[in-house]
């Protein structure tokens, strides 16, 4: 089943088009990766499917609802997380305050307080950590946290931008585990990656960006396949 | 009288002028903290504030406090008028638009109050009778008891609103990073309509105080006093809210020290003269903590 449908959406900052006119379909339980390099449009695409930027044209619909218009934060309580670029922790709060924060259109507080025992569950660095300032954590850390905030809203799909950004290459590794995990419990999830090479390999699908219009999408194994995406992704010679 | 026991009097009556700036500066600087502007209509928001308290007492014939209540809630809704009004549709503008904006609006408020309340100044009622309380060698007038005891309580009320509620953990957030807030599906517009309302709500009971204290209240009496309590919010950090508190008193406590000296021609002088001594020193203020401007 189609639970995040995006048609011929377009998005400009300024006159400059960033976004060419993308169409593509998320499935309930499945990870979907947006591969493509630096500049090619895919923390554009998620910023604009959350509403943090205006969309020129196109839809947006979201388990059969149309969420093009709707604003960004009424977008939790519908189930749709998103987990920015750059973890965009509250630093100067707590980490169990910033796991509070993550279920704020919440009002089962007994339920709260078991997934937020859920999440340290799933990342124990967190639990020792729980009464510190989320500033004084690690990189790995934080993101852990950035991930463990965007359960607590009980989003049906997560988005995750970039979540292997500037950590060190075994936390990498762990971070891919968790965001596998993740998903098997549930939780579908749209990734947007510059290691293309970890994220084929836990995706169910992918597509490519380049400079704002989609190249090629198929399964994983599809594009990992494709000579082309080989050179110039996944630095085969 | 021994210059010590003279400095210990001042120091009270240092305290109770102080702790009113303290509840203006806590205003201006929730505000910074949240959207990164300086209201420069907070003060006349104060003088609002003892207007609707001046009313509440002598038309609708309420005691103090139930006047005060009154007054910090009709506060409250100007503050957020302003904020929704003014401020609001220049979320995305340069700073110094909003700044412009901002000194607009304190005029405006300025002259609609003269045009409504009429230009003199008002005798405002005394809800207590003077009384003094003796404390050893000084002694403490019961209205300097009142307005010190009104701060702190409200101090006291803020801080447990600010680190304990949900609303003050968004309003945190918020201050942090407006983005994140939003994709926590925290309501930005609405947390900082809420500090709009806190603020303003504390600047008229602190209207109220002072029209107690000084006996008078005129269209213009929020310049001084909101320059003043400007300055203390800067002083201890704009943004900070201990900060705020730290800057207020010191301001007070600073002023009427001057007064003893000699020189109360130069009380307003003092303040001014301390911010730019303390900012050499310290650009941030005193708690306040190393810019991190974000990208």
């Amino acid at each position: 089943m189609t639970i995040l449908a995006v048609e011929n959406l377009t998005v400009h900052y300024g006159v400059i088009q960033a976004l060419k006119g993308i169409s593509f379909d998320v499935q309930e339980g499945e990870i979907f990766t947006l591969l493509g390099s630096n500049g090619a449009g895919k923390t554009t695409t998620l910023r604009a499917l959350s509403g943090l930027l205006p969309k020129t044209t196109g839809k947006v619909t979201f388990d059969g609802k149309d969420i093009t218009t709707t604003p960004s934060y009424i977008l939790p309580s519908l189930g749709l997380g998103h987990v920015p670029e750059g973890r965009r922790i509250f630093a100067e709060l707590s980490v169990a305050d910033n796991l509070l924060l993550g279920a704020y259109h919440r009002k089962d507080k007994q339920a709260i307080k078991e997934d937020m025992q859920a999440v340290y569950d799933l990342f124990p660095r967190l639990a020792e950590r729980r009464k510190q300032y989320a500033g004084s954590l690690s990189g790995g850390e934080q993101q852990m946290l950035a991930m463990g905030r965007g359960l607590m809203s009980r989003p049906r799909v997560l988005l995750l931008d970039e979540p292997s950004m500037g950590l060190a290459p075994i936390l990498v590794q762990e971070i891919f585990e968790f965001i596998s995990e993740i998903n098997k419990r549930g939780t579908t999830i749209l990734l947007v990656e510059q290691n293309a090479h970890l994220a084929l390999k836990i995706s169910h699908k992918a597509c490519v960006l380049e400079t704002g219009r989609i190249a090629m999408s198929g399964t994983a194994s599809e594009v990992a396949a494709d000579q082309r995406i080989q050179q110039v992704y996944l630095g085969a010679d | 009288m021994a210059w010590h026991i003279i400095a210990l009097q001042q120091l009270i009556n240092g305290l109770a002028l102080g702790s009113v700036y303290a509840l203006i500066a806590l205003g201006y600087t929730m505000v910074y903290g949240i959207i990164r502007l300086i209201n420069f209509a907070h003060g006349d928001i104060y003088m609002l504030g003892a207007y609707f308290g001046f009313y509440a007492i002598t038309m609708l014939k309420l005691p103090l406090v139930p006047a005060m209540i009154v007054s910090m809630a009709a506060a409250a809704v100007v503050g957020v008028l302003l904020e929704r009004i003014a401020y609001k549709p220049l979320r995305n503008s340069s700073r110094i638009a909003v700044l412009i904006t901002a000194i607009g609006a304190s005029l405006l408020l300025q002259s609609t109050a003269q045009l409504v309340f009429g230009a003199s100044f008002k005798p405002f009622p005394q809800a207590m009778a003077f009384r003094r309380i003796q404390l050893g060698p000084v002694f403490m007038t019961n209205r300097q008891l009142l307005i010190f005891g009104v701060a702190v309580l409200l101090m006291v009320i803020l801080h447990v609103i600010v680190q304990y509620t949900k609303l003050g953990k968004a309003m945190r957030a918020v201050s942090m990073d407006k983005e994140a807030a939003l994709l926590m599906g925290i309501n930005v517009d609405r947390i900082i309509s809420a500090t709009f309302a806190i603020g303003s709500a504390l600047a008229a009971a602190a209207g109220i105080l002072v029209g107690m204290y000084y006996n008078r209240i005129d269209p213009y009496m929020g310049m001084m006093p909101g320059l003043k309590a400007f300055v203390a919010a800067v002083l201890g950090g704009i943004g900070v809210v201990p900060g705020a508190v730290l800057g207020g008193l010191l301001m007070g406590v600073a002023e009427n020290m001057v007064v003893t000296l000699g020189s109360s021609t130069l009380r307003d002088a003092v303040a001014f003269a301390i911010l730019i001594v303390v900012l050499l020193f310290r650009p941030n203020g005193l708690l306040g903590k190393k810019g991190i401007e974000k990208v």
